[in-house]
């Protein structure tokens, strides 16, 4: 059944549309090519056409060779980050028809080491968000027994919600200036993560946070530009993240 | 980063004091040659001064610090930008506390 599925999918015939647009894919593997060059692909397209979908359509049917990452479809799993059109986006959550011109260009995402073609490495996104410490650290837990769950109230959850639907696509690092100069900075995804801990009330390891990014490339390395809270896809807002930290490293806020 | 933010507020503090203390006499009066010895001589205000040099040594060379290491990183690069900034920020306060000095030791 799963062999049909697949060969059901391989065999897809093209978009049929009376609309195409021509899709610029980058492509560029760090072993063989010195410099980035743009293939073109004239790709047919719905209104509800997804630029990842254009990528798939031009993998099946012109180049198999396309390099790209890409899983959920539907802005869950952020893999499948991107630049289009000059701007960090996620490729599955962007369609086609939104973009309002002819040629469409997909680059790799900046400040990412790249793998091939579209695909990026996040070994330091990863790296970074891990040093933050993003899990709640406290002596006791909910599980052993006579112990209760950690309540909180409304207002308390007000505090960090946005910043748990960070979905570790990478856009906002991506958009980040200072990520392009500066190769050590923790960046706007893990310090926006870092701050959905700080201030979620049931966490005690504030302190330890506060002194990770209290660092010569931490937190005082952001320059406010805002860009990483204009690409995110799911609407958190790491710079506003960054600011609140700060209150707290300058005791505005405990 | 909370001594740039430090200093930047001190400094904003006792430049407007320097300013205002400027404007009890004429701009050009103010830099004639016995205007300037007067100031230094004056002990009060001869202080301020040299706080208001360490402030703007320590707020400028830290500042130029974190603007060199944003443009390059590596471990042997970043410690000769902290020290050698900290050497230029001492060299920079010793030389304006000299002057001061000088002309209250009667020197000048």
């Amino acid at each position: 059944m799963a062999q049909t599925s697949l060969a059901e999918e391989n065999a897809s015939t093209p978009l049929s549309s009376s609309q195409s647009i021509t899709l610029r894919i980058a492509r560029y593997n760090p072993e063989h090519d010195s410099a980035k060059k743009f293939m073109e692909f004239n790709v047919p397209y719905e209104k509800w056409t997804t630029v990842l979908e254009a990528i798939l359509e031009v993998k099946k049917h012109f180049d198999h060779s396309v390099a790209v990452r890409y899983s959920c479809r539907q802005a869950t799993c952020g893999s499948c980050g991107m630049i289009i059109n000059g701007k960090p986006r996620l490729a599955c959550f962007t369609k086609i028809s939104e973009l309002n011109s002819n040629v469409i260009t997909v680059e790799p995402m900046n400040n990412f080491p790249i793998i091939r073609d579209l695909a990026v490495k996040f070994e330091r996104l990863f790296d970074t968000h891990h040093k933050v410490k993003p899990y709640l650290i406290r002596d006791d837990t909910e599980i052993t027994t006579n112990t209760k769950e950690f309540l909180q109230s409304p207002e308390e959850l007000e505090q960090y919600i946005q910043f748990s639907n960070c979905i570790k696509c990478g856009l906002c690092n991506s958009a980040c200036p200072t990520m392009a100069t500066d190769s050590s900075f923790v960046g706007p995804q893990a310090l926006a993560q870092a701050y959905r801990y700080v201030a979620d009330s049931r966490d005690k390891g504030k302190d330890d946070r506060l002194k990770i990014i209290d660092d010569s490339h931490g937190i005082w390395r952001c320059h406010f530009a805002g860009s990483c809270s204009q690409v995110c896809p799911k609407g958190v807002d790491p710079a506003m993240g960054i600011q609140l930290l700060r209150g707290y490293m300058l005791g505005f806020r405990s | 980063m909370k001594i740039h933010y430090g200093t930047a507020l001190a400094a904003v503090a006792l430049v407007a004091v320097h300013i205002l203390m400027r404007l009890t006499q004429g701009f050009a009066e103010s830099l004639e040659y016995d205007s300037v010895i007067a100031n230094y001589k004056f002990i009060p205000y001869a202080g301020m001064l040299e706080i208001i040099l360490i402030l703007l040594s320590i707020h400028g060379f830290n500042g130029l610090r974190v603007i060199l290491l944003e443009l390059k990183q590596g471990r042997t690069y970043e410690k000769a930008v902290s020290y050698g900034c900290v050497a230029a920020m001492i060299a920079l306060i010793a030389y304006g506390s000299r002057t001061i000095i000088m002309v209250n030791t009667g020197m000048t």
